[in-house]
């Protein structure tokens, strides 16, 4: 299992090289000058020189480009333009919080999709398959920034339950939380039935029941367990949805997270933090990406012995 | 291989692949929830195209004195904070949303589509540059790619649709080089190699057929709309005062709480435009590959 952990962690390194190669371009892919960019309009040319300088953007690229990864390897990612704070300050400050929504809302789309997707399975083309599939579908096709608002006119406005938005309580967090996971469900409740009804085909399925098992074993401890690779993959995939889905759904509450310091940071050209923030959703994707490498070999002995 | 046997196999090869085809059509007509998504996705098409028809006049004009209306017989889905008519910026939206839906959709398959070829076809240095390329692409959920795409380009129309266009290409890359890896090892790729034939000519008339199919299926007009609506609703999207759905929504925001039509409506807009999408792209992937049913 060690060897197999060691292997997964070296094959992200390639990807890691890509991503910092990606942001060391993206601030010089903007048109001008980048120093003159991050000092702003109004900074004198002995400002936007310093900047430059200290940016090393007077050097050879490739002397640039090491430079950049010395910094990113000592977590220095700059200064933000607006508050001239350190960025890792900026983003550490409000990771907590985005890493709360996400855990609540993948949490709760398992909680709900991965048994729909069962009692679907189990219960092909009836009408209770159709009430899943068909909320699925549903679920999939609504704008997450839409159903926030249409919650919060429900729940906020008209019924006055819980708060439109802000943070503090854990009634801040249920709005939002299962505006995230609505999305999510979608996909994990479709994955759960496909994955579920091929597995209750096979032979070992139909070898459980005749030794005379009861349903419930045969599902849980024969068929599910069976069909949970595809699950956890659609699991692991859904977690980068969310983070884009938490850009949008922080907006909406006005949830104090990374999401929303970037579509801030957008707005005020600050690409210090742009970069930052994007590097972090970025290595946080390819962690529970890798967690769930590991994940199958847990479930699938044979995986760590290819 | 002669040239009567040459056009013999491709006769055979153009039944099979007609009747295959005719197989699929029969299939999606069966098809309830697919044949409601065609039908909305008819209905938007024809209220784009009859857009002035329908609605007589500049969507985008301000109208002061009738702002924040409720729905009321002569504005019937009320009308937004400059007193615009909800209705017909709907009716206009249709035109912007398909135009970058379609428009995403062709970035990502002009510059995915020859990508996934070259680099299946070819394999060696290509494929390995174009891979590692691919994989930190993937690193990034497709949303946040856009992001960082509009964050470097600047908002706007047309770097939406380039920023959501880029950030679908790894997807279409590594579709088409794991089609093209599979058919470059077929018989018949290789009799076309063996009888001298260009590799131009194999990857457009061989190679080219075989990933329509997976392309098809893959081609999410649906998430396309919702990822420019996403990026309208956040300000850096489309701007004002181009009728954008997401923008719409994003700007009745502010009124949610005394005037919650005018997020309302959009919203149900974009809702059934990719319900549409979702559910005949659903059809189309059971009548062409049941394999890839979910």
């Amino acid at each position: 299992m060690l060897q197999y952990v060691i292997k997964r962690l070296l094959s992200t390194i390639p990807v890691l090289l890509g991503i910092s190669l990606l942001l060391f371009f993206m601030l010089r892919m903007l048109p001008g000058d980048p120093a003159q960019v991050l000092a702003g309009q109004m900074a004198s040319p002995e400002d936007i020189e310093l900047i430059r300088h200290q940016l090393g953007l007077d050097r050879p690229i490739h002397v640039q480009y090491a430079f950049f990864l010395g910094r990113l390897a000592r977590f220095d990612l700059g200064r933000s333009a607006r508050t001239q704070n350190p960025v890792t300050e900026e983003i550490w400050a409000r990771l907590p919080n985005t890493m709360l929504l996400a855990v609540v809302a993948i949490t709760l789309a398992c909680l709900f999709g991965i048994p729909a997707g069962i009692i679907s399975a189990v219960r092909p083309y009836t009408w209770i398959d159709y009430v899943v599939t068909s909320t699925a579908i549903f679920g999939i096709s609504m704008p997450v920034f839409w159903l926030g608002l249409m919650l919060v006119v429900v729940f906020s406005v008209i019924l006055q339950w819980l708060p439109a938005g802000g943070t503090g309580t854990w009634r801040h967090v249920i709005l939002p939380s299962f505006t995230l996971a609505a999305f999510v469900v979608a996909f994990i409740a479709r994955m759960t039935r496909s994955s579920m009804i091929e597995v209750l085909s096979q032979d070992y399925t139909t070898t459980a029941r005749s030794k005379g098992l009861k349903e419930q074993v045969v599902i849980i401890k024969h068929a599910l367990k069976n069909a949970l690779i595809p699950i956890i993959t659609v699991v692991g995939l859904q977690f980068g949805l969310l983070l884009g889905g938490a850009v949008l759904t922080e907006t909406v509450f006005a949830w104090p997270g990374v999401g929303r310091l970037i579509v801030d940071s957008i707005l005020a050209r600050d690409y210090p933090v742009i970069q930052g923030a994007i590097l972090v959703f970025g290595l946080l994707y390819i962690l529970v990406n890798l967690v769930v490498d590991l994940l199958y070999a847990y479930v699938d002995p044979r995986i760590r012995y290819d | 291989m002669t040239e009567p046997t040459k056009n013999t196999a491709r006769r055979a090869q153009d039944r099979h692949a007609y009747s295959q085809l005719r197989r699929s059509w029969a299939k999606l007509r069966r098809n309830r929830a697919a044949l409601f998504g065609g039908i909305l996705i008819l209905v938007y098409v024809v209220t784009a195209l009859l857009a002035p028809l329908l609605f007589p006049g500049n969507p985008s004009a301000p109208n002061l004195i009738n702002s924040l209306e409720r729905p009321s017989f002569e504005h019937l889905l009320g009308t937004d904070e400059l007193g615009r008519s909800i209705i017909g910026r709907i009716i206009y939206g249709s035109r912007v949303s398909l135009l970058i839906a379609v428009g995403v959709v062709s970035v990502g398959l002009l510059v995915g589509v020859p990508l996934g070829l070259v680099s299946g076809y070819y394999r060696g240095k290509v494929d390995f540059i174009l891979q590692r390329v691919t994989d930190t692409m993937l690193a990034f959920p497709g949303f946040l790619l856009a992001l960082a795409l509009v964050a470097v380009l600047g908002v706007g129309l047309k770097t939406t649709v380039i920023s959501i266009g880029i950030s679908m290409v790894p997807i279409y890359i590594r579709l088409v080089r794991g089609c093209a890896l599979s058919v470059r090892e077929e018989v018949y790729v290789e009799a076309a190699r063996a009888v001298g034939t260009r590799d131009r000519v194999i990857l457009l008339r061989h190679i080219l057929p075989n990933v329509m199919v997976p392309i098809t299926i893959q081609t999410s007009l649906g998430m396309a709309i919702l990822f420019a609506a996403g990026l309208g609703f956040l300000g850096i999207g489309v701007q004002p005062p181009t009728p954008e759905w997401g923008t719409m929504l994003g700007s009745g925001r502010v009124y949610l709480f005394h005037s919650p039509h005018v997020a309302t409506f959009p919203g149900i807009a974009i809702f059934l435009a990719v319900l549409g999408f979702n559910l005949l792209g659903d059809g189309l992937r059971d009548a062409l590959d049941p394999r890839f049913k979910l």
